[in-house]
């Protein structure tokens, strides 16, 4: 199990192989990359953080997803800082004996990184800056699980 | 004593990322009046308490939470990571 909350990048296949290689007794891995949507004028997003509780969050909901679902291992990186369009901002891999649980698991974290780490997304345009609001979708995404 | 943090546009609004406060407030929502009689700016932050979230030492809380023990208290947004 892994978290690291960075402002440098991350090397994708890099971070991927090294998972897959680590992950004793997997047959299915799934992983997940998010990035900054190249939404039209949209020129940086900057994301805030509250350092301590971020770690402190990210591995609670790791610790859930691993007593919720049978896997072999979890990574969630996740970015801060000024980030420009099109780079990847953060990635989650969960390693399983079956692919069921690792999508579950997969989508677990995401919908609780989402609402319930403590980041926060500004958006900056040509016209200003603009705070990303949250969606009563990903409040509401929670609830499935 | 104890530390309040502020992220995001409730830091922003404010103007300053943490202070150190003498309080007697018993609970959160104790807090948050005595911040809004402060100044201007305070009362702005926090005028719409369903804007804001609250993690007491570094877990999310709720607005009638006791303060008791409590050293770090942080206001901010609804998160969005990921």
């Amino acid at each position: 199990m892994k978290v690291a909350v960075q402002s440098a990048p991350f090397d994708l296949g890099a971070e991927v192989e090294a998972f897959t290689s680590g992950a004793e007794g997997a047959g299915a891995v799934v992983t997940f990359t998010g990035i900054v949507r190249p939404d039209e004028g949209l020129t940086a997003m900057d994301i805030e953080h509250y350092p301590g509780m971020t770690e402190r969050a990210i591995s609670g909901i790791v610790e859930e997803a691993v007593r919720r679902w049978s896997l072999a291992d979890a990574l969630v990186i996740h970015r801060y800082g000024s980030l420009k369009p099109g780079e990847a901002i953060m990635m989650v891999a969960t390693a399983a004996p079956h692919r069921g649980d690792a999508f579950a698991a997969a989508e677990f974290l995401m919908d609780y990184l989402k609402s319930r780490a403590p980041f926060w997304k500004k958006e900056s345009r040509d016209g200003g800056e603009t705070w990303v609001a949250a969606k009563d979708a990903d409040e509401e995404a929670l609830k499935r699980w | 004593m104890i530390d309040v943090l502020y992220f995001a546009w409730v830091r922003e609004r404010i103007g300053l990322p943490r202070e150190r406060l003498e309080t007697s407030a018993v609970t959160v929502a104790d807090l948050i009046t005595q911040l809004r009689a402060r100044e201007e700016r305070y009362a702005a932050a926090f005028a719409d308490l369903s804007a804001l979230r609250v993690a007491l030492d570094q877990e999310l809380s709720s607005f009638d939470a006791p303060l008791a023990g409590v050293r770090e208290v942080a206001f901010f947004p609804p998160m969005t990571g990921g």
